[in-house]
């Protein structure tokens, strides 16, 4: 894969770390777009790396931060504390040991305000950039530096030709797609990584369909 | 074909492009955009980069433990006095470097350079040569671009992670970097930004990464401060005709070798070097209990 200039002199950031202050906001904010809906509380449960240092690196104000959308340049990151309260959000930190997952993973819990929970877990891979490795108990591999679609539907037959003939016919070209599921004829997650951005129409028209979930739509932002 | 220094300079003679140039129309090529696009997208970062290089230079921005919060503050009074042993613009330049750090640690916006923790090098030297030599902000636009190029040609075949290669890996690959940009600003040519580059990669081949505490402050800041220095040096070596029988590939490698060989202790985990003396260990505890 080439490298681009900008993940060399980049990106613009909060210190002082790409992995544990810029890629933990990405992070927060990822998983939050992912959760989907507003939220009235986050656990966020830290592992390896993250667990040992996170106090030194504020990588607990960039992760409060990015679940409230703050992007990792933003200059009011290290208030998110209070911001978060101002919003009536709570929040706590606690220590996981995740097995297999990377120094810098996080399992981030979020109460939904329809009283769901969703736990998404993600890995800050250095230089800013994440993976999201699970949501909701299933395996997956979100990297969100592309334009991606991330579909949840049932397992059943003719799911993923639906999804893709409605991105084709949108016009756009699919880079990268992954299927995962934990058990067959259960829920199974389908990720589109794309060149461009995928329009809002697609989410929409896809949710109509019978036997998907939830559509969502990430867009990486510009660099 | 894979990235390496040779396969750019090949390129840029069979293009009879300048070194800059080539890789400009690489980034276009691969990521889309335009020549106006990604000069205008790197102008943006180098606004970023001379507001971090003054912001801690005449304030004291509170640092975890405060480790270093004041030092470039400290540096541009006792420039001011203009009675300092290596010069004016050394010591211009290592004020800048600090103004970085201290601004990275005490969480203000800074641009990564290859990353965080090196962020005061490249800015520190390309800002203050500009400044210095009334350099337009196209040329040093083009350094960035060029000095940028070079690092994701470490990226692609070694890494800039501390964690990985240690201090040399970051700081170190910063300052090579920034020689080269230094070299571009001088009107060096581009074999000679190279030798920049191979001769301050050379002059800190196996840094060690060893933060007090875990902490991006001490020996980060003044690592911030010498490599600036070494860039700077660097340069002057390359353009005062010294040549190095080492390619910029083989220096790469060499280094990357030398991180992967360093002990788990020696590669920013705190656990060795200066981190694991007695006042630091003093330091540590008074901060995390």
């Amino acid at each position: 894969m080439p490298i681009s200039i900008f993940d060399v002199t980049g990106p613009v950031m909060i210190g002082p770390s790409s992995s544990h202050t810029a890629g933990a906001a990405r992070l927060g904010r990822m998983a939050a777009l992912i959760a989907g809906g507003s939220f009235f509380k986050v656990d966020f449960l830290l592992h390896g790396s993250f667990a040992r240092t996170y106090r030194g690196h504020g990588t607990d104000f960039a992760l409060v931060a990015g679940v409230l959308g703050m992007r990792e340049d933003d200059e009011n990151l290290p208030r998110s504390f209070e911001i978060a309260k101002d919003r009536g959000l709570e929040f706590s930190f606690g220590v996981i040991d995740i097995p297999g997952a990377g120094e810098n993973t996080a399992l981030i819990r979020f109460y939904m305000d329809g009283g769901k929970i969703r736990e998404i877990v993600g890995s800050s891979l250095g230089g800013g950039r994440i993976c999201i490795i699970r949501v909701d108990g299933i395996e997956t591999e979100l990297y969100c530096d592309n334009p991606t679609l991330f579909a949840v539907h049932r397992d059943r037959p003719g799911m993923l030709s639906r999804i893709t003939s409605e991105v084709a016919s949108s016009g756009i070209n699919i880079a990268v797609l992954r299927c995962t599921r934990k058990e067959k004829g259960n829920l199974a997650y389908t990720i589109i990584e794309a060149d461009d951005e995928i329009p809002s129409s697609v989410s929409g028209t896809l949710e109509k369909i019978p036997g998907i979930v939830s559509v969502i739509l990430i867009s990486p932002g510009g660099k | 074909m894979s990235l390496t220094f040779e396969s750019l300079m090949e390129d840029s003679e069979e293009r009879g492009l300048p070194l800059w140039r080539v890789i400009l129309e690489n980034e276009i090529d691969n990521f889309g955009g335009s020549e106006e696009s990604v000069r205008s997208a790197m102008k943006s970062r180098l606004k970023i980069m001379s507001e971090s290089v003054k912001k801690a230079a005449t304030q004291a921005l509170p640092t975890v433990g405060n480790l270093i919060s004041g030092s470039a503050k400290r540096a541009e009074e006792y420039r001011e006095k203009g009675n300092t042993l290596s010069g004016e613009l050394i010591n211009k330049v290592m004020t800048a470097a600090l103004s970085c750090s201290e601004v990275n640690a005490a969480m203000g916006r800074i641009c990564a350079c290859p990353t965080a923790g090196s962020c005061g090098i490249v800015p520190a030297v390309i800002i203050t040569l500009g400044e210095e030599r009334d350099i337009p902000e196209d040329k040093l636009v083009e350094a960035l671009i060029l000095l940028s190029g070079l690092g994701a040609v470490v990226v692609e075949n070694a890494t800039v992670a501390g964690a990985e290669g240690g201090c040399q890996a970051e700081c170190g690959v910063a300052a090579a970097m920034a020689a080269a940009g230094a070299v571009y600003l001088a009107g060096g040519d581009d074999n000679t930004c190279l030798s920049a580059f191979t001769i301050a990669l050379v002059n800190v081949m196996g840094l060690v990464c060893d933060p007090i505490a875990g902490l991006v402050q001490i020996p980060c800041a003044q690592r911030n401060a010498s490599q600036a220095v070494n860039a700077l040096i660097s340069a002057d070596l390359a353009l005062g005709g010294m040549t190095i029988p080492v390619t910029p590939d083989e220096a790469v490698a060499a280094m990357y070798a030398v991180g992967k060989s360093l002990p788990r202790e020696l590669r920013e985990t705190a656990l060795g070097g200066i981190a694991a003396t007695e006042s630091a260990r003093h330091i540590e505890k008074s901060i995390f209990g």
